[in-house]
């Protein structure tokens, strides 16, 4: 038996150094083009109108979002379409200048002219329920809104 | 002495660290643009405000009943209508429009297109588009004859647009807000800004939200 054999080789490895590669340059793509979840929906998600006058809301820090929809829990908060959802809960239109003020904590004083509320509203919900909202936040002098709807489909 | 060959880094790992972080990424993050309808609310009136006596003529009454359906100037209408009505009635240019600021007497308007009739309204910046809803009105019917009445002013835009300076509002706008960002369109930006504003107040969107009925 010579000293030097040749070693019998098995099936080399399939070489995965590549693959960290695609996955982090996906990891990557995802980070930058979306954004964090803030909120946890406790109403539907609502479907919202469309419409073709859009405009796109440029900055999410100045943007606080009101939910109008239906419950996922009908037993804890009623049936219907019109229940408020703010910061995670169910709550009143009486709520809203509360919860605006909390966002408006958070800012300068100087950017508060530029805050948007944007009203993700169910297309069956009644235009009582976003009335009673609007009021609200006239009271409170957050005059900037924005009717959250989708372009059309075509 | 045999050439020793240089040992491959185990790599296998680091595929799993990053499809984790992407699997956390994918869990915790939305990719929704959020996009709508804007609207500016009007200020709260001070307790002893009176409102402006203004002519019935200078007011397109929309009004959306419970089911939904529409009345406009008194007349039944469809959705799809309206746009055309809506164009009709800020266009039609029938008198004089509002004393400017500096207290110059108010101007015929020059480029609306309209009948003139005596029976609609005087100018763009005096005429006012009232909507009424009832409480139960569907928000989707509301938010539907919203965005028809904002295409009928972004029609006339368009067109007076495109009249003065040979292309439409929404590119005016676009290029407006490209040569803010550039540097090179720095000394376009006052230039772009004084169309954009000249347009704005020529069709001025006046949509107010009448109190609702229950």
């Amino acid at each position: 038996m010579s000293k030097f054999r040749k070693k019998k080789k098995g099936i080399p490895a399939v070489n995965t150094a590549a693959l960290p590669d695609i996955v982090f340059m996906l990891l990557f793509f995802f980070m930058v083009t979306t954004t964090m979840r803030e909120t946890n929906l406790v109403i539907e998600n609502p479907r919202l109108p469309s419409a073709t006058e859009i405009k796109k809301l440029e900055d999410k820090s100045l943007v606080s979002t009101i939910y109008v929809g239906k419950s996922k829990d009908p037993n804890r908060d009623g049936v219907g379409y019109n229940k408020i959802q703010l910061n995670d809960k169910i709550s009143t239109a009486e709520q809203v200048p509360a919860f605006i003020f909390s966002k408006r904590d958070k800012l300068a004083e100087a950017m508060h002219p530029f805050m948007t509320t944007s009203i993700k509203a169910d297309k069956e919900s009644n235009v009582g329920t976003i009335i009673d909202i609007r009021l609200k936040l006239r009271d409170v002098n957050a005059l900037k809104i924005n009717y959250s709807s989708t372009a059309p489909a075509n | 002495m045999a050439r020793r060959e240089n040992p491959e880094i185990n790599a296998g790992s680091m595929a799993d660290i990053a499809f984790l972080l992407l699997i956390f990424f994918l869990v915790t993050t939305t990719m929704n643009v959020d996009s709508g309808v804007s609207k500016k609310l009007s200020e709260k009136p001070p307790a002893d405000y009176v409102p402006p006596v203004i002519k019935e003529k200078n007011i397109f009454e929309v009004n959306i009943n419970r089911n939904n359906e529409l009345l406009v100037e008194g007349e039944r209408m469809e959705i799809k209508d309206i746009k055309d009505a809506a164009v009709k009635f800020i266009d039609n240019g029938g008198g004089i429009g509002k004393p400017g600021e500096d207290g110059s007497p108010g101007k015929a308007c020059d480029y609306c297109q309209g009948e003139r009739s005596d029976s609609s309204s005087d100018h763009p910046n005096k005429a006012i588009i009232s909507v009424q809803s009832d409480r139960g009105t569907g928000y989707g019917t509301y938010i539907e004859v919203q965005n028809e009445l904002l295409r009928a002013y972004s029609e006339l835009r368009n067109r007076l647009s495109k009249q003065r300076y040979g292309i439409t509002f929404d590119e005016l706008e676009e290029s407006f807000k490209d040569a803010k960002k550039s540097s090179e369109g720095l000394n376009q930006v006052d230039a772009l800004r004084k169309k954009v504003e000249a347009i704005k107040t020529a069709y001025p969107q006046i949509i107010s939200d009448a109190e609702p009925t229950s």
